[in-house]
């Protein structure tokens, strides 16, 4: 037998969700909700395992093949699961210019892990501009953002991802 | 030097929270959309058109003209939308999210004066999928806002109805372009559509539908305060209004300010107020004026105005207002390939030109900054650039989007501008600058 997808909980707050998702569309537009949806998913699960895609699709009376389509356009959604800390580093040139170089190799020194590895503990990778260039350079963990980014405040970051 | 006379968007951040619903009424919101709801929808789309705002996305296309394309209910009856492109992700450009951050209901507002105008009932927010922090932000302000009886069944009491939904990408810059934008808030992967159509006549779910920035719509509550004639009069030229740009790189200072449209880039780099210029003994080499697409410029092109139609004379664009500074001792191969590489990668690979030329591009960049070019590449990648936008004079793209352009102009001005460079990277067969590309604030500390 295999673990059911959700838990009570996460069903409930799945069901919720995409009921409350589909009220901002159009009766027979069901499929446009198909962002938000994958972003529900991913918030529940971490990322997007198979039978949660079928879920998606069925609900939004789309198709496994338009979920699985919109889920790898998108650098965000997760169709493999991450590691528990999913580091962004902006690397484009507005951070670079202020060390992101230097910034993203001290972390894979730090971390023990290289940019583009998905690792079981951190999935670090270089992003592209997040609108910080004027408080360069940045970076995210688990989506939450970062800024005006110095060793001393990096380790302070890390120290917190035991 | 031209310090702001007033301030338009950032006026009362310094006064406390704006974020909240009680601090934006204390400090007269949302009068203007009362205000508005008494106008017929044809006048307040004039008083728009005669306050000379111009779309601040990086196009600089006048607002109330580009609502003036919407056809009237009696020539088509769908219903109309309105999106607000809140996708910020040019690189260098860091000003909408600070909207989003300290005053939605400023775009809040706004918003409901434009759909009031146009006869839109539901308004989508598209945001960047990286901004949690501002997307929550904006979700506490619009539940706010119909709590309070603002927006929902009865528009601030009026029978209208307006629903504002936020939905939030998921990390694909194409997605700021309009019609990408549109495909994505349809469900699907952000794919630009062929115009025309242009959105205003078929957009969303084949409705009418206007695309406007956070920052040109949060503009509409000032206009609506003070005037057409006054945010008309703040401007320079054709382009009303003040504007929210960011500098970056290489100056003392880096940041986002509001600044007047007289405000040369000049000003903005050294004045006291904004960038405080260079660390002792550095001089700028180059500096992009709107976002990585917009062509760079040189030391000798820095007393050219933030206004939208001063860099025409350029052949550059005052874009999304992202200004990027490189100084003197920064290698521009190594900083166009950052910047090819970012084009290369967020090209959405439905045209030809655009799919295999960026990459193309970005290759022979690279080549050439590590020391493994010949003289023939810089034709080469000419070239190619050539193929996919020729340039000048900007926006004869060959491709369906102009994000093939927005790859060709950065290569095709950066060579033009700087080719000495990349003339020695491959007569030295090494990058000059060494281990040390990036200039004055290059290295991590
Ligand atoms: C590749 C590409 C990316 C774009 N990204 C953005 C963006 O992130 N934000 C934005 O407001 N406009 C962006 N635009 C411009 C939009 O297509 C559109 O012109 C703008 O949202 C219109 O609003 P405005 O008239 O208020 O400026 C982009 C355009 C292109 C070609
Ligand atoms: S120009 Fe590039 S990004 Fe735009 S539609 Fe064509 S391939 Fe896609
Ligand atoms: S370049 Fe890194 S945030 Fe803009």
């Amino acid at each position: 037998m295999s673990e059911p997808l959700f838990t009570a909980d996460e069903q409930k707050k799945f069901d919720a969700g995409i009921a409350e998702l589909l009220s901002h569309y159009p009766p027979d537009r069901k499929s446009a909700a198909m962002l938000p949806a994958l972003r529900l998913l991913q918030s529940l699960k971490t990322w997007l395992p198979p039978e949660g895609m079928q879920l998606v699709a069925q609900r939004l009376e789309s198709t496994v093949e338009a979920a699985y389509e919109v889920a790898t356009f998108y650098v965000m959604f997760h169709t493999k699961k991450p590691g528990t800390y999913v580091i962004d580093v902006c690397t484009n040139l507005a951070c670079a210019l202020r060390g992101a170089e230097g910034m993203l190799a001290y972390l894979e020194q730090k971390l023990g892990t290289k940019a583009g590895e998905n690792g079981e503990k951190y999935f670090l990778r270089e992003t592209e501009c997040l609108a910080s260039c004027g408080t360069a350079p940045c970076l995210q963990i688990n989506e939450d953002h970062h800024e005006n980014l110095t060793k001393v405040k990096v380790d302070a970051l890390l120290e917190k991802l035991s | 030097m031209s310090v702001l006379a007033e301030k338009v968007i950032t006026r009362d951040w310094a006064k406390g929270p704006n974020h909240t619903l009680a601090g934006y009424k204390k400090n007269g919101g949302y009068a203007q959309l009362k205000k508005a709801l008494t106008m017929a929808p044809a006048a307040i789309t004039d008083e728009v058109k005669k306050s000379g705002l111009r779309g601040r996305g990086g196009a600089g296309f006048p607002t109330g003209l580009k609502w003036s394309f919407v056809p009237s209910l009696e020539k088509n009856s769908k219903p109309r939308y309105l999106a607000i492109n809140a996708d910020e992700s040019e690189p260098g450009t860091a000003k909408d999210r600070f909207i989003l951050e300290n005053d939605p209901h400023l775009m809040l507002e706004g918003i409901g004066i434009a759909c009031f105008a146009l006869g839109a009932h539901t308004c989508y927010i598209y945001s960047r999928g990286e901004f949690k922090h501002p997307s929550a932000v904006l979700d506490k302000a619009i539940e706010e806002a119909y709590a309070d009886g603002i927006f929902g069944k009865k528009l601030m009491g009026t029978d209208y109805e307006l629903n504002v939904y936020q939905v939030r990408g998921a990390g694909a810059y194409i997605c700021g372009e309009e019609t990408a934008l549109l495909e994505s808030l349809e469900g699907k992967k952000g794919w630009p559509r062929l115009k025309p159509p242009f959105p205003a006549v078929v957009g969303l779910f084949g409705c009418p539908t206007v695309v406007n920035n956070v920052e040109t719509i949060a503009s509409l509550p000032r206009i609506f305060e003070k005037g057409s004639e006054w945010f008309m009069k703040l401007g320079t030229g054709k382009s009303g209004g003040t504007r929210l740009v960011t500098v970056s790189g290489a100056v003392i200072r880096p940041g986002t300010y509001e600044v007047g449209m007289d405000t040369s880039l000049r000003e903005l780099i050294y004045a006291k107020e904004y960038g405080q210029g260079l660390p002792e003994g550095r001089t700028v080499k180059a500096c992009i004026p709107g976002g990585s697409s917009a062509p760079v410029l040189n030391a000798d092109e820095l007393d050219v105005k933030l206004e939208f139609d001063a860099f025409k004379p350029l052949q550059s664009m005052a874009g999304s207002g992202g200004v990027m500074v490189m100084d003197d001792t920064a290698c521009m191969v190594r900083c166009l390939w950052r910047v090819a590489r970012f084009y290369a990668e967020e090209s959405c690979g439905q045209c030809t030109p655009c799919r295999e030329g960026q990459p193309w591009m970005a290759r022979i960049i690279r080549k050439i900054e590590e020391g493994r070019g010949e003289s023939a590449d810089l034709d080469t990648l000419i070239n190619v650039a050539q193929a996919i936008a020729p340039w000048p004079p900007i926006g004869l793209g060959n491709t369906i989007c102009a994000l093939g352009d927005a790859g060709a102009l950065p290569v095709q001005s950066f060579v033009q501008k700087f080719r000495k460079e990349f003339e020695d990277h491959i007569a030295q067969k090494r990058c000059p600058h060494g281990d040390q590309p990036w200039g004055v604030f290059g290295e991590f500390k």
